[in-house]
This record gives C-alpha cells, structure tokens and sequence, in this order.
C-alpha cells in the first residue's frame, strides 16, 4: 500500500532536487521535550535515549546536539530539546514510561526538515540567517532556534557542510520557495516561478 | 562626436574596446573604465545638468560620490532616477538624460533581482585606498576574518591616479599586488563596487554592492543586481578618505568649474583632459600637486593662487621645475561664461586687490580637504575642528573603531600607510589573537608640506546671490545671511531653512565650507559651531533593494494547511488570516461569493459540510499543574475538568478585556489540548510562557505549540454522526457514548485521529484531528463521502447566526466577557487574569457597549461591518454614537440579513429601532437578542 502520508514539500521535490543543494528529508521522527536536566527523570530518558558510557544521560548544552547518528537531541532553550530520530523510530515508546517533571510531545509531523549540503549551503543561508555560521563559531553539532528569512526555524548543522533546516509544516512552502530563489546564482539555471 | 580631450594614453580605461552609449539624445563613445563624467568630459561636454530653481547650466564638479551637479537620468536597463555620473559606469547601450533637480521614478515594474546577506567578520576595513589596504592586509595577516569594502569599481583609492610610488615602484603594482594577496586568503572578503551606508548599533554595518550595474544588457538575469550587506564586525577600520571642499566665489557654479584634485583626478585616472587653460585656486599644499598634475597632463596653466603667503617649498620648486609662478595671497573673485553659461574666464586678484581677467575654460578650486567622517559620525564619535588641519576631523575615539589616513586627516601617504597598517594589525590580532608577523607598510617618498592648509572659505562676497554655498539646492550666501539675519545661531537650523546640505549629495563638498560661511558671519569659531549631524545612509539605497526578495509571492510567509492543494483544486477563493492562506468559499461555476455561501450554509444546516480548521492555534499543555494554571488563565474553571472532556474558555487580559478564547481539552491527567484563534495562536502562547516564567514558576506546566502538528476537519451537520460511524466503525458514536464537548482517541478513514466533539455552528458536528502529513488523506476521504467543504465566510454565517462572537472582530480590546454575552463563562468562585479589572465600577457600567443582533428593516439590506449605531440619524452633529456593526451577513436558513453589534445599553435597548450609518446612508434596524437560530440549542445533538 502507497504511503499515505503526504510530506510539506512533496510537491517541491524535484525543484529542490535541481539545486544540487537541497532536498526534503520528510517523516522524521521528533518530540519537544521539556524537563530539568538535572531530575533524575530527565536523567533517566537521556540514559534510556542514548545508552552507552559517554551519552548517557547528558542532553546537549547551550547551541549544542547532542546524541551521535540518526538519533540526537537539539538544545532549544534552557530545559527544553528537540529529540530527533529517523522516520518510524520508536522515540514513543521510550516516552511511555513515567516520567515526573518531563513533558514529551510528538511534533514530528508538525516540522518538516530542507537539507542543504554541499560548498555553497552555508552561503545560501547567509542570505536569510543573521547567525554567523562561520565554522570558527558554528560547526558540526551547533544548533540554533533562529530565523531564516520570515520563517522561524531550528538549524543544525550535522557534518562540515550539512546542515538541516527543521521549519514548521505551515512555514515550508514558503521557506523552500525562498531557499530556491536565494540558490539561484549558485546554481545552473533560472529561478523557479514565483 | 570625436573624444577632443581623451589624452593619447594613460588612463586606468580599456582602450581597446568601444563603448555607445546616448547623453541628452545624442551617441557618444566611451571606453569600459570610463564613467559618464569621464566620458562626457573627454567629449567636451561641459553641460550634464541644471540648478533646480535657477535653471543654471551645470557641470561636472567632481569625481565620485561628493558630486553636488551631475546627477542624470538613466533610461536603459531598469531605470533609475538620480544617478550620480561620477560614479556611473558606462555600459555599452546606455542611455541617460541631465537632470534639473529631480529625477523620475519608472512606472514599469522593475524586474531586477535584489540581494540581501548577511556576514560576519573580525574587521571590517571601510575604503581600499592606501590606508585601508595597509589596514586590510596587516588584519588579515594574523589569521582574522577580514572584510574589506570599496565604493569603486577597484581597489586603490586616491592612487588610482596612477601618479604615486610605493616601494620605488609605482602605486598601483603594490594596489595590485596586495589586492591579489587578499584575495587568495581563504578568511577575506573584497566587496568593490560596494558603499557602507550606515553604521549602527553594536557595530552593525550596512552597505550596497553594485553587482551588475556596469554590465548593461550584458548582465546575466539571474544574478541580483544589486546585493545589500548586513555586516556584523567585532572592529571597524574607517578608510574612507577625505572629500575634497571648494572655495567659494560669485558665479562659483558655471559648468568649467571644478574641485582641483577631481580635476587632476579626471586627467590621470581617466586619461581626459578636464580642460585646456586652467585657473587653479587653493588653499592648502595638495591644490598646488593638483596644478602639477594638470600641466604634466598637459593642462596650460593660466593662473595658480594660493590664498596663503609661504615661503618656498617643495611644491613650489616642482611648479617653478615647470615654469609655473605661484600668485600667493590671490583668490578667484568671479567667473564670466559664455552664450551658453559655460565657464570662458576668471578673475583673479590679490586679498583686496583690483582683479584681472584670466581667459579659460577650467577652475580648478580646492579649500582642503574634509576627512569623510560620516561612518566615525553614525557611529557616535563627533567630529571636532582642528586648526591644525583646517577641517573638522574625528575627536574622541569610538570602543572598536579606528580611523586611518586622510579620514583621520592623515594626508601623507606615508603616514596613512603606516597608521593603516597599525591599526589593522591591533584590530586583527585583538579579534583572532594574532599569528603571523606584522607586515611594514611599504616605502614612499616623503613630501615635505609648504605650509599648513588656510581655513578660506571663500574670496569674494560681492553678489552673494551668486555665491552658490549648496550647488544641488541652488542655496547661496545671500541665503546664509538670511539665515543670520532671522537670527539663526544653529547650523542645523541654517540647514533647515536654506536647505543647504539637504540635497541628494548631503553637502559632501560644501557642507563644512556653509558651516565656516556661518562662523564668519556670526564672528565664532568654526569649531564654535560645529558641523551638521550625519545620518544614514551616506548614499542613497533603492526601494528595490531594500525590499531584497521579500516581494511578490515571498513578501510575506503563506501558510498553508495540508489540504491547500485541494482546495486549489477546488477552485477556493482564499483570504488571508494572519499569515494563513484559508479558504474563503468555493465557488461552483457561475457561483458569487453570496450563491456560494448560501449552498455551502444549506449544506451545514440541512446535509453535511466540511471545513478545513487546521489553522487553529493548538497547544499541547503537561505537568500537574495545568489545571490549577488554567484556573488563572481562563475566566471559568477548568481544574474540574474530566479526562476526554472539552470545555469553552475565555481569557481576558489584566484589564478585564477579552483577549481569545477557544476550546480546551483534557487529554490525560496531566496532559491538555488548548485551542486558540487563528490569528492569535503566537500571541496566546507567549501570553501562557510570559506568566509561566515570570509570575508563577512554581506551577509544574509546560506549553508546546503543536498547530503545526495537527490537522484539523470539522465535519458539521445533521448527517455528520452517520459519516463519522462510516469512516471510524470501531468509535461509538452515539450521543450518550461520545456527547457534546467530549473527545475520543479514533481511528478515521485508517488514520490515527482525536475526535472532538465541538460546534461552531450549532450544528451537531465533530472536529477531527490528524497528525499533519495524514491531513490530506483524511480531507480526501471525507470528499470521497460527498461532503460540501465550506470557506470562512459560510463558518462566519453559521456562527454568527448563533449569536457566537470572533475574538478580534466582535471584541476589540474594550470588551468585557460580560459585555460580549459570556458572563456565563466568568467565575465568580476564583481569581483568574482579569477578574479585580472586572470588580472595576467601569466594567460594572450599565451604559457599556454590549453585545446585541440587529436585524435591518429591509431583509435584503445587509449591512457594513463598522457601520456606527444612532438614535437619529437626522440628528444635528455631533451624533451621539451608540455603537457600531461588528458582522453582518446575510443568512440562508433565516432567509433574510442579520448582524451583530455592540450598542451601549445592550439588550435594554431590545425591539428599539436604531439607524445603522455608513457612506451617508442611515439603515433602520431593529435591536434582537444575538442568537438567531435555534435559540435552544436543539440541534447540537443531531
């Protein structure tokens, strides 16, 4: 059977694809949690989250992901993270326990992610992002809750030049289309109609 | 036309290549390099504008941003008004037209692309001439991201004349080699063709990069022509130069009148002759150099006077070399133009001597120079009068910025390198902490001074109405001595009101030299009077860039719900809500808006219709205190709340005022569904966060927007419960095991759903949640069950037909929930926001506006919403107001028009007749109760 979802930016797909610099990665599993780090709650589904010696049961600091692989926590704000996994993880269940002083709830179909990738992903950002994303200040594992253009989005960037965009199901057209038309002079190629 | 005073060679200009472009009409060549000044001058054309009051023929005065004259017109491309032509780049194909004051803004639609971006950076250097460069390359030796910024087309400042040595080779080897070097760093950054307009706060930079400009039709489209910089730099270096101030005299203004070192700048630079027989007039040491350079570019020099009386130095050897006498103690005292006002003679005369007319077609003034002092202004520092320099230079240093060279009023070449160099090594190594050794700033031959500059600002008063102080402005000393005689004291207020300084060039040349006008006529010292405040932007920004790419279809974010491309599909009109793009109604063909909301009301009255509500605000709530926060939240109770039920709230801000309202759910002991409005769901949650952060801490909640999650259908009608039991067979969805204002976790068309069962409308309906991605999916299912979709406009029908308000449209901001019929859901039994507000004897008033229906005398009337409520509507003026129309529609299942209003005095004004005014035309209407169908709720249910 056909999935029957449809992603914020299906219709975008092939547009994105003909940048060479960006694509939809949709159905990523996430959850806002909330909580003091230091509850042992808290402590408890970070260890349950990242099991092993290192991870356990430390949530990322200030601009900073935590977690290796598909499966991160993005800082947000001061007790509050972003939990990120692949799409279909089972990030649910390991929320089902209780957890006093914890808030986890499922946002995953509420965000969609743009990845951009490649030399000319940070300079097409620089176009709609205040931050200064210069690898002296904001490398692999920085996140941020930001702007980019007039869409309110959380940036992280997961590799030297990757970095993934989670921007609200409602803001992605816009946010995709604006992404098209500032990687128009990095691209082969004229802007897409607006 | 033949270009008469191209020299044979020099020039940083392609020869080579020829370039066409149209002045006024007519063809003219020019070279890539050229500007229009420059080419207009190589062609002889003197004439390139007109004072704007006098209708005075004007002509190039300088060579670069400061001009005050030749502003042009150009036609090709995009079009633009107000463009200087000593800075235009000519492009093959251009096409441009002298100006008299204004230009005009183009009717067409520009379809140019506009830039904007953002960067960040150690140091920033502000102008690539000498002092900048040195500055730029000693940053960028130590590691630090550097960003170096030039208004010109390339780096080089004052030595792309061409005429300097650096290192016992000429200037521009080292501009070259330096340039090159920067640009192979990997953490440097030059923007040429780029202006820094404006330095604000925290060092935040703006400047405009010309990317394309210059390339005419050859321009590549998809390449923004213009690029705004936002910079953020932890140091600035301030490069910028100086700007060159005339001296002033009667008829000071004919086209042939030129600032010296632009003069000489137009020769050597350009390869172009400014004129053959020069008068050159100064008042410091560099407006003799300019003389040498005019004669060894081969410039007869008629006259050379100094204002001042030095003894001989090395300026004047070189003059004397050449066989050039120096007139010391003589000024220009006037001009004499011929037929067609061009510039054809000077007089010249000693300080209080009889003058002697000069035959020539060029004066070459220079006062001295004004370091440009704007970006040191913009960014805090004031400017303070040295006598020493005879110009105002930076005072007191600003935390993080440095001034180097002629800005610092640095004028030798040697010292502004060395200045520059130093003060980008310190702003280097003190952002990224050093590394690398400092590089020396290369070797120049030293020029002694003369003397010092004189403080003249001009040589004769005589006719002071011909003693333009403000070319642009056409504002002249007569003007100033207006000014005085009001009683003006202030240069800001001379500015005001002879509007000298105010024009397109800001009084770049002049605006220090009025200001030294001023003092004399006031008998204070210049420095007594001080200088005008400068402000962004140095240079004028277009509207296009400033725009960028927020226009067309990205002015603004579209949301768009999951389902938006059905309702495309469906033809919807759509209206905006906030940032949301909703359905307005779906026309079928041959359908306006009334004949479709009436099919679409019928629907949801009689059958079963659909609307898309995923645009509610929704907030997840947890923790074990969300009741207890909702409590002080809400005007009514919600701590009572029973897990899978709803309940209706409303929230007022602290003065008692409604501010939302909506329906809240109790999920799980401890976790909650609140929905907001539309357009306040942002607002609503910052409301909850503000109170949670910084007034009640201790209560155990967390708030986390989920409206993105969730779509959201409300199914509605009589034959909405059959339709649910068809898509979700394991939900019971008989009244007693799924009532009013409860919610189910279901399964619907296969999807994963929370069913809630709540109306709007009276209906019996149910509002089905999705997770977002399975929005669609759940819209087709629901259409593949016949259901009409209904728009916004039949929703407002169908509620206000029930008399329910809309926050925002039936409230705003003065209205209690008592005066908008809810005092039913305000406790009386606990605090919440608003609640002493509402213990006021103000919110107690029995004349409040309070929420009423209207229904006009004529039911096909329908009324305008904002439409003022009157007694008697023949009463003189002032009519006492009694309120106003909030909705009005018309209704398909009363079959005539209604509205709601608020009118003081409420339903004690029920069964009067009042008169709604709008456009002159006065209504009867006669006041109802607000709920006009189903009164008792008999429908709800199904």
């Amino acid at each position: 059977m056909a999935d029957p979802r449809r992603s914020p930016l299906a219709h975008l797909a092939e547009p994105l694809a003909a940048t060479g610099i960006m694509r939809e990665l949709p159905y990523l599993s996430s959850f806002e949690v909330r909580g003091d780090p230091a509850e042992p709650a808290m402590a408890r589904l970070g260890a349950a989250l990242f099991p092993g010696p290192l991870l356990a049961a430390s949530w990322p600091t200030a601009g900073h992901a935590a977690g290796t692989g598909p499966r991160y926590a993005l800082w947000c704000g001061p007790g509050w993270y972003l939990l990120v996994d692949e799409p279909g993880s089972a990030l649910a269940e390991a929320m089902a326990d209780d957890l006093p002083g914890v808030s986890a709830v499922d946002v995953s179909a509420g965000r969609t992610v743009v990845e951009l990738s490649g030399p000319h992903a940070r300079e097409v950002l620089a176009h709609g992002c205040a931050l200064d994303l210069h690898p002296r200040v904001f490398g692999p594992g920085s996140c941020a809750r930001t702007n980019l253009a007039k869409a309110q989005v959380i940036l992280h960037q997961t590799a030297s030049t990757t970095y993934r965009v989670f921007v609200g199901a409602s803001f992605a057209d816009y946010l995709a289309r604006w992404l098209l038309d500032a990687a128009v002079e990095y691209i082969r190629g004229e802007p897409v109609d607006q | 036309m033949s270009q008469a005073f191209r020299r044979a060679a020099g020039g940083r200009i392609d020869r080579s290549r020829t370039l066409n472009f149209h002045f006024d009409g007519r063809a003219f060549e020019a070279h890539p390099g050229d500007t229009l000044s420059s080419a207009l001058l190589a062609h002889g054309v003197r004439v390139v504008a007109r004072g704007p009051y006098t209708g005075r023929p004007r002509g190039t005065y300088g060579i670069g941003a400061e001009e005050p004259n030749a502003f042009v017109q150009v036609d090709s491309g995009p079009g633009e008004p107000m463009v200087r032509a000593t800075t235009l780049e000519v492009y093959d194909g251009l096409v441009a037209r002298s100006l008299a004051g204004r230009g005009e803004l183009s009717d067409e639609p520009d379809h140019s692309r506009y830039d904007k971006t953002w960067a960040h950076c150690d140091v920033l250097v502000v102008g690539a001439g000498p002092a900048g460069l040195a500055a730029a390359h000693a940053a960028a030796v130590t590691g630090a991201r550097v960003i170096l910024a030039d208004e010109r087309p390339e780096p080089g400042g004052e030595l792309l004349a061409g005429r300097a040595h650096l290192d016992g080779r000429p200037a521009m080897d080292w501009v070259r080699d330096v340039h090159a070097r920067l640009t192979g760093l990997p953490e440097v950054r030059v923007l040429t063709r780029t202006t820094v307009t404006g330095f604000y706060d925290g060092n935040f930079l703006v400047a405009v990069q010309r990317r394309t400009d210059h390339l005419g039709a050859d321009a590549p489209a998809h390449v923004a022509r213009q690029r705004l910089w936002h910079i953020r730099a932890a140091r600035v270096v301030l490069a910028t130069g100086a700007h060159e101030r005339p001296i002033l005299f009667p008829d000071n203004d004919r086209p042939g009148i030129m600032l010296a070192a632009a003069a000489a700048g137009y020769a050597w630079r350009y390869g172009v002759l400014p004129g053959r027989r020069a008068v050159v007039a100064g008042a410091h040491d560099g407006a003799l150099w300019a003389a040498v350079d005019l004669f060894d570019a081969g410039v007869e020099l008629a006259a050379v006077l100094d204002v001042r009386r030095l003894p001989e130095g090395q300026v004047h050897r070189a003059l004397r070399d050449r066989g050039v006498a120096v007139s010391a103690g003589h000024g220009v005292v006037g001009t004499d133009a011929d037929a067609d006002g061009v510039l054809e003679a000077a007089w010249v005369a000693p300080v209080d001597g009889s003058p002697r007319r000069v035959p020539c077609d060029l004066v070459a003034t220079s006062g001295g120079w004004n370091p440009a002092v704007h970006l040191y202004s913009q960014a805090g520092g004031r400017p303070l009068w040295s006598a020493d320099h005879a110009a105002f230079v930076p005072g007191d240093p600003v935390p993080a910025v440095s001034c180097v060279g002629a800005a610092a009023g640095t004028f030798g070449l040697a010292d502004a390198l060395a200045e520059g160099a130093e003060a980008g090594w310190q702003a280097g190594a003190g952002t990224h902490g050093g590394g690398g050794e400092e590089p020396l700033p290369p070797a120049t031959d030293s020029v002694a001074d003369a003397g010092a500059p004189a403080a003249c600002w001009l040589t004769s008063d005589l006719r002071p109405d011909t003693v333009f102080v403000d070319l642009q402005r056409d504002a002249t000393l007569h003007d100033v001595r207006r000014a005085v005689g009001a009683g003006m004291t202030s240069s800001e207020h001379v500015k005001r009101y002879t509007t000298a300084g105010t024009a397109a060039d800001q009084g770049r040349t002049t605006g220090v030299t009025t200001v030294g006008v001023l003092a004399g006529l006031l008998g204070l010292p210049v420095g007594a009077v001080g200088t005008t405040t400068y402000r962004p932007p140095y240079t004028p920004i277009s509207f296009g860039l400033l725009a960028g790419r927020d226009r067309g279809r990205l002015l603004d974010p579209e949301r768009r719900t999951p389902m938006h491309e059905r309702h495309e599909a469906a033809d919807a009109v759509f209206e905006n809500v906030g940032q949301w793009k909703r359905p307005w109604y779906y026309p079928r063909p041959g359908e306006d808006l009334d004949r479709a909301v009436e099919r679409e009301c019928r629907a949801a009255r009689e059958g079963v219709a659909m609307m898309d509500v995923s645009t509610l605000g929704k907030i997840s709530l947890s923790g074990p205190d969300v009741g207890e926060f909702l409590d002080r939240i809400y005007t009514n109770r919600f701590s009572t709340l029973k897990v899978g039920q709803c309940r209706y709230g409303v929230m007022c801000l602290a003065d008692g005022m409604v501010f939302d309202d909506g329906v809240t759910a109790r999920i799980a002991p401890d976790r909650w569904h609140l929905t907001t409005t539309t357009g306040n769901a942002a607002a609503v949650l910052d409301w909850l966060e503000e109170w949670l952060q910084t007034e009640w801490p201790s209560l155990r909640v967390s708030a986390t927007s989920v409206t993105d999650q969730w779509a959201a259908v409300a199914v509605v009608g009589p034959g909405s419960r059959e339709v649910l039991r068809r898509l979700a067979p394991s939900l019971d969805v008989s009244a007693p095991a799924f009532p009013f204002l409860s919610v189910r976790d279901a399964t619907v068309a296969g999807i994963p759903a929370r069913v809630f069962r709540i109306s709007f409308t009276g209906e019996l309906s149910y509002e089905i949640n999705v997770p977002a991605w399975h929005g669609l999916a759940l819209w087709d299912a629901l259409l593949a069950q016949g259901i009409t979709p209904y728009g916004t406009e039949t929703m407002h029908v169908l509620r206000a037909e029930k008399g329910f308000i809309v926050a925002g449209q039936d409230t705003d901001g003065t209205v209690t929930p008592h005066d908008a019929g809810l005092g039913w859901a305000v406790s009386t039994a606990k605090h919440f926001i608003g609640s002493r507000s509402l213990a006021r004897a103000d919110t107690a008033r029995a004349d409040r506006k309070r929420l009423v229906g209207l229904l006009p005398a004529d039911p096909s009337v329908v009324l305008a919403e904002g439409a003022q409520l009157v007694v008697d509507a023949d009463a003189p003026t002032p009519v006492p107001m009694l309120g106003h129309v909030t909705s009005s529609y018309r209704s398909a299942a009363l079959g005539r028009s209604f509205a709601l209003a608020l009118v003081a005095g409420g339903l004690t004004l029920r069964g009067e007749t009042l008169y709604a005014v709008d456009a002159g035309r006065a209504q009867p209407v006669v006041v109802t109760e607000p709920v006009f169908y189903d009164p008792e709720g008999a429908r709800r249910d199904g």
